[in-house]
């Protein structure tokens, strides 16, 4: 285990592997996000399973583990990369060996933490730590997040940083869910292109879903 | 045909380099890039200068000794092809080339545009064997090896060892190099034996080396002459987990 942690490889394992199960909880994310289209109470039961089942809260601090684990590890691994060519070359083109996302993963990380911290403040830390208006729902009372996103949907500007969040994302998955497999060795010739397409709906399914889901948003408020 | 070039010059190992820029008249396009630097070094031997050191061996893609970047591309622009199968005729007259040796902390400077890759034959000796007695050769069919398996150890044996994968790689990885040195032998029963220090032992000894790590861009693949397939960096991936888990 030691070799393994010790080993470059190893480390790019636990980005791999961590951005795997990143990527699980986005898509958990994304479908929770769809019953913002179905309605207020939809959303904010929804909403209100989602803050207080035990499974999902159990899982929450693994979560926050698997974001240190995918941000620390890489920031690591980059400044190790750039070490590895201390003389730049003077002219490189690498537009036709490689991705634009590819070659480009850090920034867009950057970029993506950027917007979640935006994120986290603005949606997650009001809805489980502030006083938000309630609402009642067959019977019971809940936060009534829906209205609380719909307000910070009703900003442009909000709306705009939310779906240049969604669209880094995209392009970091984009080569990011292929380079996992890759990296967790479960590719191979055929795998590999596989894994390339799905990963190219899936980041397109993902960038449009969220940012469709803002934009709705906005559009009602006109 | 009429070229600029702009070649990196560097006396020896621990001088400080830089670009040169030659106007070079009456080059063909017949020739090969490598008899273009050859018609280059005529002119500068008669004006009494030092000619542009560069590696060459085989001229026929076999030896992997040239290693070229140019136009900021190992090898040249041509998929499958090492510097010395790259042809005059992909240029145009009054062209600029930009030629610089490779650049990995790994692979210094010797001279001009020679580096030197002994880094390689450290990762060799760090894994790429089998230590089994080397007697006369045994009746081949004693062994069976399944035909697919042949076939995917011979591709990967055809790596020319040139240390493209390394300058095409943005974080300077020789991933693609020890992926197709493990999969040669982890594919054939004789190489399972040491299949586990294999992996293990060529990656620890790559990153002591200063190698960076492979984020998967892909770009190795695509430069590498022999057209070394990424399956192979999967597989040594497989290995090195299997060895340390
Ligand atoms: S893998 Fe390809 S590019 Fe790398 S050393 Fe071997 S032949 Fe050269
Ligand atoms: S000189 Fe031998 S491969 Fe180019």
């Amino acid at each position: 285990m030691s070799n393994f942690l010790k080993a470059s490889i190893g480390r790019k394992l636990l980005v791999g592997l961590s951005g795997l199960f990143l990527f699980s909880f986005i898509l958990v994310h994304l479908t929770v996000n769809l019953f913002l289209l179905a309605g207020q109470e939809s959303y904010n039961i929804a909403t209100h399973f989602m803050t207080t089942n035990p499974v999902i809260q159990t899982i929450e601090p693994i979560l926050a583990i698997g974001f240190i684990l995918h941000i620390g590890i890489s920031v690591w691994l980059t400044f190790w990369n750039q070490r590895a060519r201390p003389e730049k070359f003077l002219k490189v083109d690498q537009s036709k060996s490689s991705t634009w996302p590819s070659r480009n993963m850090f920034v867009l990380g950057g970029l993506i933490f950027i917007f979640l911290v935006i994120h986290i403040s603005n949606f997650w830390y009001k809805i489980n730590f502030t006083e938000i208006g309630y609402i009642e729902h067959g019977g019971e009372m809940v936060k009534d997040a829906y209205t609380m996103v719909a307000t910070s949907f009703s900003n442009w500007w909000y709306v705009v940083i939310y779906v240049a969040g969604a669209v880094f994302l995209g392009f970091h998955l984009n080569h990011g869910f292929q380079s996992a497999f890759q990296t967790i060795g479960v590719s191979n010739e055929i795998w590999r292109k596989r894994w390339t397409v799905l990963g190219n709906f899936l980041s397109v399914l993902i960038a449009a879903g969220f940012s469709i889901i803002a934009l709705y948003f906005l559009l009602k408020t006109l | 045909m009429n070229l600029t070039l702009k070649i990196w010059r560097q006396k020896n190992a621990k001088a400080k380099g830089s670009f040169v820029t030659y106007k070079l008249e009456g080059a063909s396009q017949e020739m090969s890039f490598l008899e273009m630097l050859d018609y280059l070094n005529t002119t500068l031997i008669k004006k009494g200068e030092d000619p542009v050191a560069f590696e060459h061996d085989c001229r026929e893609g076999i030896c992997g000794t040239c290693s070229l970047y140019i136009n900021g591309r190992a090898h040249g622009q041509d998929s499958m092809s090492a510097t010395c199968e790259l042809r005059m005729s992909r240029y145009k007259d009054g062209d600029t080339i930009v030629i610089e040796p490779w650049r990995a902390k790994a692979f210094p400077v010797i001279k001009d545009l020679i580096v030197d890759r002994l880094a390689f034959e450290k990762i060799l000796e760090a894994g790429g064997f089998i230590s089994a007695n080397a007697g006369a050769a045994p009746e081949a069919n004693s062994i069976p090896v399944p035909r697919e398996h042949a076939d995917k150890a011979f591709d990967a044996a055809s790596c020319i060892g040139c240390g493209a994968c390394v300058s095409a790689c943005k974080n300077a990885s020789a991933q693609l190099f020890i992926a197709s040195k493990v999969s040669q032998l982890a594919l054939l029963p004789q190489g399972r034996a040491e299949a586990k220090s294999r992996a293990r032992n060529m990656i620890a000894k790559a990153d002591e080396l200063g190698f960076g790590s492979c984020t998967n861009t892909g770009a190795c693949e695509v430069e590498c002459p022999k057209g070394i397939s990424l399956a192979h960096i999967a597989r040594l991936n497989r290995e090195f987990l299997k060895a340390t888990l």
